[in-house]
């Protein structure tokens, strides 16, 4: 101890002082201050480019995602317009079956009633020519009978030859 | 009643700063000065003996010692290697400053280390063992019962060869650093040297000053905590070179660093830590009391652990170092001792590197440490147990 207080210099101590103080205050004005804030500024950049990244990544995921979705939306919606298609068709088809059946069906029994009438008009028409041609003949025979006599009375004779046989 | 906290807190410091300084610079005056009032006399003669019989009358064991003693103490000239036979010094002599009634400057060559008196306007100076003492015309120097010179010594301001390594190194450091600002003006990244260095001050930043002072407090000590680990660690590196210089191993010097950190953490402390000090909460009254002085001593150890941890250290490595390649002078066998010596030398040089490096690590680390106790907020008492284990 007493060895160290001999060795203890107080102008050395001074000048230790004196060029630590000078050399802080320099180092701090010339060299500390504008590497901190170099270094700083660097770190915060990187620190930012780093979080813009990750921002950029993330909304890229979002897009993709969105993308994603929406393509599966679209062939959602293209799927069933096609079912709704399809089953339109489908639908179309089978009504319009049922109408062509239902029209047929009509116009078979139109035709049917249509027939039925013309062959009751045919037939009365028929009725009517054939007693109208039955009386002409009738008359015609009456004429020829009246006018002979002989066969008149075989006719005479041959209907009541039929009376008879009822 | 109140009391304005700041010039209370400027006071308190102040005095506190003082008083290691204070301590170290009276007590070697007063009190060897008392004991050796009726010794002295006859002690002049026997110890003047061996002063001028030095050079030729040491057994190598005794120059070694000597040699050794001389290299961990500051001079006042630059000598890179001395002839023994010729008693030439080879180096360059360096200003002397001294307060003396006035202002006396000469250079350091007139003292002729130590062999001759230097006569300036009337006074007569004598170097003795590296300090310079007044002296009459013939030089002669009185010494007390422990071998320390009894003269006069006047307040000593020159610029030594310590002071001449700090300069050197304190304009190193500043064309290294502000180098490395302007490399930042061309981009983002520094070049060349700037890449070597810029690791280390970003090392200090997240390793030393985070951790211990706060993401919120350290911007504002990073000037000094840089500054001082960098000013250590290349006077620590010098003294590795054969320059023979010991700058940190200087106990002057490690007193001033020590308390600049003890300023600075005095004056940042916040209330908490005055609080802590003067006044312990959470604990009962006479405890208080009890741990007040306690605590006002630690204040003061704290310092006085940094001063001495790094003179120790770093004359430790210089004493080892210079007594392993001392053996090759001691011994009588050159051819054995050369390869041992040598060997050891080169292992202990590379420890020594790399305390260089630690001990600069360690004053900046527990620097940090002091200021982060004086300025933490303490309202969680459980990370400051961690932060002090």
């Amino acid at each position: 101890m007493d060895k160290l207080i001999n060795d203890f210099s107080f102008g050395l101590f001074f000048w230790q002082a004196l060029i630590l103080l000078v050399l802080i205050l320099l180092l701090v004005k010339f060299a500390w201050k504008p590497i901190m804030e170099s270094i700083t500024a660097r770190e915060e950049g990187i620190k930012n480019a780093l979080l813009s990244a990750e921002n950029a990544k993330r909304e890229m995921e979002n897009l993709q995602a969105d993308n994603q979705r929406i393509l599966n939306e679209a062939r959602a919606e293209r799927d069933a317009m096609l079912k709704e298609a399809r089953e339109m068709r489908e639908k179309m088809i089978a009504d319009s079956k049922n109408e062509a059946q239902e029209q047929g069906q009509k116009m078979i029994e139109q035709a049917k009633a249509a027939i039925e009438s013309e062959k009751n008009a045919a037939m009365a028409e028929l009725k009517l020519q054939v007693s109208t041609l039955s009386l002409s003949i009738a008359e015609k025979l009456l004429k020829e009978e009246l006018s002979n006599k002989e066969s008149q009375t075989k006719l005479v004779e041959k209907m009541l030859g039929d009376v008879k046989l009822n | 009643m109140v009391i304005s906290n700041k010039p209370l807190k400027f006071i308190l410091a102040a005095l506190v700063a003082c008083s290691p300084v204070m301590s170290f610079a009276n007590s070697e005056n007063d009190s060897t000065h008392v004991q050796i009032e009726t010794a002295h006399e006859e002690k002049v003669i026997s110890h003047n003996a061996p002063l001028e019989g030095e050079h030729e009358a040491l057994d190598p064991k005794a120059k070694v010692d000597a040699f050794i003693d001389h290299h961990l103490q500051d001079s006042h000239d630059f000598v890179f290697f001395s002839d023994e036979k010729e008693n030439k010094h080879y180096g360059f002599p360096l200003p002397v400053i001294l307060i003396d009634g006035g202002l006396k400057i000469f250079s350091s060559s007139k003292l002729h280390h130590g062999e001759e008196v230097a006569a300036v306007d009337g006074n007569f100076y004598k170097l003795v063992h590296g300090k310079i003492y007044k002296t009459d015309a013939a030089g002669t120097i009185t010494f007390n019962e422990h071998g320390h010179p009894e003269n006069v010594k006047p307040l000593d301001f020159s610029i030594t060869k310590n002071v001449v390594s700090m300069l050197f190194v304190s304009v190193l450091l500043f064309l290294m650093f502000t180098g490395l600002a302007k490399s930042y003006k061309k981009g983002p990244i520094p070049t060349g040297f700037g890449r070597v260095l810029e690791p280390l001050i970003i090392f200090i930043r997240d390793e030393i000053a985070i951790p211990n002072i706060g993401e919120k407090k350290y911007r504002k000590y990073m000037g000094y905590l840089l500054t001082v680990f960098f000013f250590i660690w290349l006077l620590n590196l010098l003294g590795m070179t054969p320059l023979g210089i010991n700058v940190t191993g200087n106990i002057a010097i490690t007193v001033c660093l020590a308390a600049f950190t003890f300023i600075i953490t005095q004056f940042s402390a916040n209330k908490e830590y005055w609080g802590h000090i003067f006044w312990m909460p959470g604990v009962p009254v006479p405890m208080k009391i009890i741990l007040a002085p306690i605590e006002i001593l630690g204040t003061l150890t704290k310092p006085f652990a940094l001063l001495i941890r790094l003179y120790a250290n770093i004359t430790a490595g210089h004493v080892v170092i210079m007594s392993l390649i001392a053996m090759i002078f001691v011994g009588k066998n050159l051819a054995a001792d050369l390869p041992i010596s040598m060997g050891l030398t080169l292992f202990i040089s590379v420890i020594e590197v790399l305390v260089a490096f630690l001990q600069a690590f360690i004053f900046t680390m527990l620097s940090s440490l002091f200021i982060g106790m004086a300025v933490q907020e303490h309202d969680h008492h459980h990370a400051d147990e961690n932060v002090i284990i």
